[in-house]
């Protein structure tokens, strides 16, 4: 994103120096990845991998975790993650650059410091607060519902559709967030050149506008897609178990007062997410790099 | 984890000495051994298997004040009358209770056990789900403890060894806001009638939650199930979702309250405290223990074996298991494990066991193999009945 306001001749002369100063600089950062990061992962892997005898107290590598989490009710709850996640980015995204846009173009100061300053509050609004204003409002006897009948038209707030609206919520103010510096970063020139060279408004978006765009789009819906996926709060005061999803599936066989000795599986369940999150994040990258091109 | 595979490798080496050393600063274990001071006859107040080994309770109680403190987790107060229980103790023996996420569940608080072994802060007596003292005890957990009460403890209701020892509990119900619902629902057929559209909720997720699990077992018991059956019970629930009826918001005191989860399956317990909590604030909360599937179920006590205060841990278990304990849980509405007897020799609070649901009957419990497989039933079949 910044990358796109840096002054272009600055780029072309600076040099980047390798070499072991450098590294030596980034050692602190390293070793923080590695102990708070690190640790736990690989305390997850291990345990998604092994099982140890309560009687005896003997570790055994296994598969079955992880084989048991790519089934049944868990590789559903997964399926579930992903549609629920890749929607509400979709979407999330889709609105939130419409809304930057109509932000960052406006004349008027006091709109977008206003617009931002709510974004910022909102893209943090979630969990149970978040859940317990919707129950209020649009819930079965919340007082949106009571005064426009909704249930008679088909609403139901507690349902795939309903927990799709509530993390657009916060998702929107996210995209919003992270999109409007790169809107920014669009230079009314490049419009002006484009205009005066006789191309219509979408033809400059189509061949200037979303090119340069492109790896801030990518990068706010793979953010989307991770902040959508990771929450759980909101979903489980909604929704319990009616919604399948991966979040809830570890709650229930990590802590409890039902299902005993899952924490395995749920270890597994956490790799599971680490390895889908990895994907998307594989996809993005090759794609940030070749749009980045346009940038130079 | 990380311990036992050491030999494994050098990186794991290292990342256990990482971790022994963060866990080093964090807490050292605190010697507070019994000896002299405590227990009559050379036992340490940690080896004590019932209160003869202290001499008696008196000393059993000096002991314990010498350690000043109890550790607990998972104790809502507002659950069972806990919270009045705890102030009573403390009144009563001079001990601080140090009490820890009180709305942790069972998985919580034995994962707390492995993890603070030989911590101070590691909890001193646990409240557990009976699936999770059963593996609790299987897993050598526990430190065997039989208090004074034991003999009037039915023998389905307690560990041979005293590793664990059933407390409270109660039977599903069916709560209803009666100022919402003209006709508030008394079985669980009754459920299945169009006027209840939306508006039947369990108090959490039945792979996670206990009482709604319960839920789930009763309705089984209704719908010519079994305690080795606890599929027809699954088909309910599914079919209470096909028709409509099914909430899936799960009832808390705050959606209770809300007139958000208008019918709710939960422990009978729970559902008269909320008809008390919420007199006079719109909410006229019924209860009714449905006749056609009739489950009770009790909770368990435990001492944690490495308990950094174990004579404390062991007073509060048999102040918990005295007539003033008992009498206690029976003012919150759940039903004490020694109630039959205390009712016989009148140590019962009648006006408390007057106010409690009614129900026929004794109750019966399922056996161990048959719960475990219940629980896998509904870990597999849960999600598909319900979407």
């Amino acid at each position: 994103m910044s990358s796109t306001t840096a002054p272009r001749a600055a780029a072309g002369t600076r040099r980047r120096r390798r070499g072991p100063r450098t590294w030596l600089a980034a050692l602190p950062l390293l070793a923080f990845t590695g102990l708070c990061f690190g640790l736990p992962l690989g305390a997850m892997a291990h345990g998604a991998v092994t099982r140890t005898d309560p009687a005896s107290g003997a570790t055994l590598v296994t598969g079955e975790h992880l084989a048991r989490s790519l089934q049944g009710p868990y590789l559903g709850s997964l399926v579930g993650s992903v549609q629920l996640s890749a929607l509400t980015a979709l979407v999330g995204g889709v609105l939130g650059v419409v809304i930057a846009q109509a932000v960052v173009t406006s004349r008027s100061a006091g709109l977008r410091s206003a617009a931002l300053t709510a974004s910022g509050v909102l893209a943090n609004f979630g969990g149970v607060p978040l859940a317990f204003a919707f129950i209020a409002t649009v819930g079965i006897s919340g007082v949106v519902t009571q005064l426009a009948d909704l249930t008679d038209l088909g609403w139901n707030l507690y349902s795939f559709t309903g927990l799709t609206m509530v993390y657009l919520y916060f998702l929107i103010p996210l995209m919003v967030l992270v999109i409007a510096p790169a809107l920014d970063g669009l230079r009314p020139q490049w419009r002006e050149a484009a205009q005066s060279s006789g191309a219509t408004g979408a033809q400059f978006w189509r061949h200037v506008g979303l090119p340069v765009l492109a790896p801030s789009l990518l990068g706010g819906f793979v953010l989307l897609f991770g902040t959508a996926f990771a929450a759980h709060a909101t979903a489980a005061a909604l929704v319990g178990g009616s919604v399948p999803l991966v979040t809830l599936k570890i709650a229930d066989a990590l802590s409890g007062n039902v299902l005993t000795g899952q924490e395995n599986v749920a270890l597994a369940l956490g790799l599971d997410m680490i390895l889908i999150a990895a994907l998307v994040m594989a996809v993005y990258l090759p794609l940030q790099r070749r749009s980045a091109r346009w940038l130079r | 984890m990380l311990s036992s595979s050491a030999r494994r490798g050098a990186a794991v080496l290292l990342s256990a000495a990482v971790l022994t050393t963060l866990s080093a600063c964090g807490a050292a274990p605190d010697q507070k051994s019994g000896g002299a001071d405590g227990a009559k006859n050379g036992v340490q107040p940690g080896a004590a298997t019932s209160v003869a080994d202290f001499g008696s309770l008196e000393a059993l109680a000096a002991a314990a004040q010498k350690e000043g403190e109890l550790n607990v987790i998972a104790l809502p107060p507002d659950w069972a009358n806990y919270g009045e229980i705890i102030k009573a103790f403390e009144a009563k023996y001079k001990i601080k209770v140090n009490s820890e996420n009180p709305d942790a569940s069972s998985a919580d608080e034995i994962a707390a056990v492995k993890s603070r072994k030989g911590q101070k802060r590691a909890p001193d007596v646990l409240d557990l789900g009976i699936a999770f003292a059963r593996s609790g005890a299987a897993e050598n957990l526990f430190a065997p403890y039989k208090v004074t009460a034991w003999d009037k403890i039915p023998a389905a209701q307690k560990d041979a060894d005293g590793r664990w020892t059933n407390d409270y509990g109660g039977y599903v119900s069916i709560g209803c806001d009666a100022a919402r619902i003209p006709t508030c629902p008394q079985t669980f057929a009754d459920l299945l009638k169009p006027e209840y559209k939306g508006k039947v909720a369990l108090n959490g997720n039945p792979t996670k939650s206990g009482s709604a699990f319960g839920g789930v077992y009763a309705a089984a018991l209704a719908n010519k199930g079994s305690f080795a059956d606890i599929q027809p019970g699954i088909d309910f629930f599914g079919q209470l979702k096909k028709s409509g009826n099914f909430l899936p918001v799960e009832s808390t005191p705050a959606t209770v309250e809300k007139g958000e989860t208008p019918i709710s399956i939960d422990w009978d317990y729970l559902n008269a405290g909320y008809a008390d909590q919420f007199k006079g604030k719109g909410v006229d909360w019924k209860v009714a223990v449905p006749t056609d599937g009739v489950y009770a179920q009790y909770y368990s006590q435990a001492i944690n074996k490495e308990a950094p205060n174990p004579a404390a841990a062991r007073l509060w278990l048999e102040f918990l298991y005295s007539a003033e304990g008992q009498n206690l849980w029976l003012k919150g509405y759940a039903r004490p494990v020694l109630l039959p007897g205390m009712t016989q020799d009148g140590t019962a609070d009648k006006a408390a066991v007057a106010k409690l649901p009614q129900v026929q009957g004794t109750p019966a419990f399922p056996a161990s193999e048959e719960l475990d497989k219940a629980k896998a039933t509904l870990a597999e079949k849960w999600d598909k009945a319900l979407s």
